[in-house]
């Protein structure tokens, strides 16, 4: 237990020593000078005029308050610019805490190593993983793991490395497979993290290595197969060399006058033109488009209402189908639909709120359960436009449909797929 | 209009509104007419104010809504993975407030309570523990300021001048004061000795949160100034930023505080998760990768004027303010350039810098109108200069996202409005 602090020594205790050593002589000169400057502060004033002996008093006092101060900013500053002197080491544990119990451990303890270290038993093959893919990922990463709009890339991207615009997935640039199992088992899906079995694990890794073209078909991955794999840019990685690259040339004193001939500008933002507007900037902008907004919200508006009534327009409930793609990673509809990081959607218009039985919803829909509201067609727009705004404390992970406007078409294919 | 005029002219409506109000806040100018403020009874000055029961905590006035954290809509897929700035164009002092300091979640900001907040120490320990909130609380603690800067900050400037304001260039950094427990008397909770020779350990960090963040430290930053934290300027952390409880790396680049920390595990290698490979390493021009880049190097900004600051008071005396810090130790030195970096001037550090927390600097001058190239070049006390954006393009290329720390520039025009420029 005393090794931490042997080993360190030099850079730990002996620091703590030698600041403290330092501070306690700091302190002790300081207040004899201190004291001595005091007292030929005191010997002048006192040379000076009788009659000014109270005026000469009051400026001795603030002298000392002066000094009081300089003191309490010289032990600051001599304690290592920390506000609290250095905490007691001791050698002697405080015997707080109490001991992990294996089963503990065991469930936290899930990280896994380069060299396979972690690895649970277990095994998928590439087919499986394809299913599992795209029914818990591919909403967000694509169907071959593209990735779709700004969500991250998986799957290509070799020999891109040196270009402009690196693509850099698990297979252009991830060192070690350890990290995608181990990233993929704790933290994805995104909005149902750690719900994945280990096989499930082992078959979307395989799937990823399949859609980067590392393996073929019929690769079947497992704890015993993992460090077959060979990761292209494993050798693609240095330590920081910036102290021998870096630090030693860029520690000169500078150059402070006359450095440059000319001062041209080269590049400007305003060019770019990509920086958020402020609040009121964003207001403004926006009434002017106001006009434009009303006039398609006005063409739109009949035909939702129709939809709504007749809600069986085929080409709209399709369009739906295509919206529900935003949903799929987390629910389920239809025959034999059930609850995934979201309750399944049956039925869902005119359902109680929060009203599945063994789903565990947030507290705000528990509550909502409990008052026995309904879904209306209009709450529902309403949650979906904006769920935190709608439901605040909800965990569904989701901003809100990505066009407003498609929620018609949506509701279509909910209330057509998810009959009853 | 071109691009630069409109920015001009909307950067340019704060000022103009103000100088439509009557006399410019704060400049006092000769008078014809006496001051209505002055020579009429105002409201606040007859009727009451509000009771001390009306704000049981406090936020700012409503009249300072515009200091506010803002984020970059398209950076990311998910504002639930994404990141926001702190608004340093508009505060002062060192202290960043906790309200309106950064924020970086990879899944989101949780709500965990005090009571059911676990914190694991395993592995490579004699005796693995489990502790609460509350035996926190009943080791020794300290209290220290340190600036904590994520290390894509200012990485959307890399291949060029992209976002108009300090606040979205250099606002991924907070300051404030710790107090927590270090790190090394944890570890000495749970005993060292199985873990042998210490010099090539590293401790694994993870929090509670769906992203876990894991990140390895290695053993000797562990044992030297890494605090478990659970107060920020005095007060609990925010949600926000890991309550009830984070781990502080000095220093060292932002991703390593792991927010809501519930492990640490004593291993005998890195782990190379998802945020120290894959994230967090650094592409050069040839398409090889720095990875362990953990100090965040020595970096200064002038935060006013700047495109969100313009100058609105006109010629006389201007306060040139910006910050400085450096994942090293203390700044020694910030340089000052009005022109481009052809002449620099020394500016006077607000206070005497700590040691890996931002200092602040000011150089007092009389601006005659004319245009400026604003600059601010931090010097370390390892003697580390502050490089230029070409040094550093030089040394890396265009593609490495992280640990930008170049010299920025602003353009202040004659009208006083600034915009973020390159120059030769
Ligand atoms: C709801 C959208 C969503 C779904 C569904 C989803 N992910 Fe992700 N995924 C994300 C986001 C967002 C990130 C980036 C998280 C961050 O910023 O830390 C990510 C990151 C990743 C990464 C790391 C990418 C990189 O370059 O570092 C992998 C690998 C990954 N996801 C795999 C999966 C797998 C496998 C599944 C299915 C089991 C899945 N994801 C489901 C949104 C999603
Ligand atoms: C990232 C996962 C995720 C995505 C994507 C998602 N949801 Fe949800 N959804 C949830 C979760 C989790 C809940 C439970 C909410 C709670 O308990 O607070 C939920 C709840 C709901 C409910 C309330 C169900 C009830 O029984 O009260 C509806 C309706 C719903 N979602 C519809 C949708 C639709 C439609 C979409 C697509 C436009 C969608 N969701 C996208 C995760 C998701």
């Amino acid at each position: 237990m005393s090794k931490s602090l042997n080993l360190f020594a030099p850079a730990l205790g002996g620091t703590a020593l030698i600041v403290g050593v330092a501070y306690g002589i700091s302190t002790k000169n300081y207040g004899a000078q201190t004291i001595e400057n005091l007292e030929a502060q005191l010997a002048s004033s006192q040379a000076g005029a009788e009659t000014a002996s109270a005026k000469v008093q009051a400026a001795d006092a603030e002298i000392t308050e002066l000094m009081a101060e300089r003191d309490a900013l010289e032990a600051a500053v001599a304690s290592g610019g920390g506000l609290t002197q250095p905490a007691p080491a001791s050698d002697a544990p405080f015997n707080l805490g109490r001991e992990a119990l294996p089963e503990e451990v065991a469930a936290w303890d899930v990280d896994v190593l380069p060299d396979g270290r972690g690895l649970p038993v277990g095994s998928g093959d590439v087919w499986t993983g394809e299913e599992v893919f795209v029914e818990q990922c591919a909403s967000c990463h694509g169907d071959f793991a593209e990735g779709s709009g700004n969500w991250p890339v998986l799957a290509g991207g070799f020999g891109t490395l040196a270009d402009e615009d690196p693509v850099k997935t698990v297979g252009s640039y991830w060192p070690y497979l350890s990290t995608a199992f181990d990233y993929i088992n704790r933290s994805m899906p995104f909005g149902a993290a750690g719900t994945l079995s280990a096989d499930d694990t082992y078959a979307i890794v395989a799937y990823i290595l399949y859609s980067n073209d590392m393996v073929d078909d019929d690769f079947v991955l497992s704890n015993e197969t993992f460090l077959d794999v060979e990761m292209p840019n494993a050798g693609g990685f240095v330590l920081d060399d910036r102290a021998e690259l870096e630090y030693a040339h860029w520690s000169a004193e500078p150059c402070m006058s006359d450095c440059k001939e000319t001062v041209e500008i080269t590049m400007r933002a305003s060019v770019v033109d990509v920086t958020p507007e402020t609040e009121e900037e964003a207001s403004a902008e926006h009434s002017m488009a106001e006009p434009e907004t009303e006039t398609e919200m006005a063409a739109e508006a009949p035909q939702e209402a129709e939809v709504v009534e007749a809600a069986a327009d085929p080409a709209l409930i399709e369009a739906g189908q295509g919206v529900f793609r935003q949903c799929q990673s987390c629910h389920e509809i239809g025959a034999g639909a059930s609850d995934r990081t979201g309750p399944q959607l049956n039925g869902i218009i005119g359902r109680t709120i929060g009203g599945v039985d063994g789903f565990r919803y947030s507290n705000v829909f528990k509550d909502a359960a409990e008052t026995g509201d309904v879904w209306t067609a209009e709450a529902l727009d309403a949650y979906l436009a904006d769920p935190r705004a709608a439901m605040p404390g909800t965990k569904m992970s989701f901003r809100g449909l990505r066009n407003p406007e498609d929620y018609a078409a949506l509701l279509a294919y909910l209330q057509s797929a998810g009959a009853e | 209009m071109d691009d630069f005029a409109k920015t001009s002219r909307r950067a340019f409506l704060r000022g103009s509104a103000a100088v439509a109000a009557g006399s410019v806040a704060g400049t006092a100018a000769a008078q014809d007419a006496p001051d209505p403020l002055i020579t009429e009874l105002q409201d606040w000055a007859t009727f009451t104010g509000y009771g001390v029961d009306e704000t049981p905590y406090g936020l700012p006035i409503k009249y300072e809504d515009d200091v506010v954290r803002r984020n970059v809509a398209w950076l990311t897929a998910s504002p639930i993975s994404s990141i926001n700035f702190t608004p340093i164009h508009a505060l002062e002092g060192t202290i960043t407030p906790q309200g309106c300091a950064f924020e970086r979640h990879h899944s989101g900001a949780i709500e965990l309570t005090k009571d059911d907040y676990r914190l694991m120490i395993n592995g490579l320990v004699d005796r693995p523990l489990v502790f609460t909130y509350a035996d926190l609380e009943r080791l020794p603690r300290e209290n220290h300021v340190y600036f904590c800067e994520c290390a894509a900050n200012t990485g959307m400037e890399w291949a060029g001048a992209q976002l108009n304001g300090a606040q979205f260039t250099h606002g991924m950094i907070h300051n404030m004061e710790y107090t927590g427990v270090p790190l090394r008397t944890l570890l000495a909770e749970a005993g060292l000795d199985a873990a042998g020779d210490l010099s090539d350990k590293w401790v694994y960090v993870e929090g509670a949160d769906a992203s876990s963040n894991g990140r390895s430290i290695p053993m000797e930053k562990a044992l030297d100034d890494v605090l478990v934290a659970f107060k920020a300027n005095g007060e609990a952390l925010r949600m926000e930023h890991g309550y009830p409880v984070r781990l502080v790396v000095p220093g060292w680049e932002g991703n390593m505080w792991v927010k809501w920390i519930r492990r640490m595990e004593v291993t005998d290698a890195a782990v190379e998760s998802r945020e120290e490979t894959s994230k967090y390493t650094d592409v050069y021009e040839d398409g090889t990768a720095r990875k362990w880049t953990w100090e965040m190097d020595a970096k200064s900004v002038v935060t006013s004027p700047s495109p969100q600051m313009p100058i609105t008071h006109g010629t006389g005396p201007l306060v040139i303010s910006g910050l400085a810090w450096s994942g090293h130790g203390k700044i020694t030195r910030v340089d000052v350039s009005t022109d481009g970096g052809a002449n620099w001037q020394t500016a006077r550090l607000g206070k005497q810098g700590d040691t890996k927390a931002l200092t602040r600097f000011y150089l007092d001058i009389e601006w005659d109108g004319s245009p400026m190239f604003l600059q601010s070049r931090a010097i370390d006390e390892t003697g580390y200069v502050q490089p230029t954006k070409e040094a550093l393009r030089e040394a890396r290329g265009e593609n490495s996202v992280y640990h930008n720390n170049c010299i920025q520039t602003w353009y202040v025009n004659e009208e006083g409005v600034a915009e973020n420029v390159e120059v030769s």
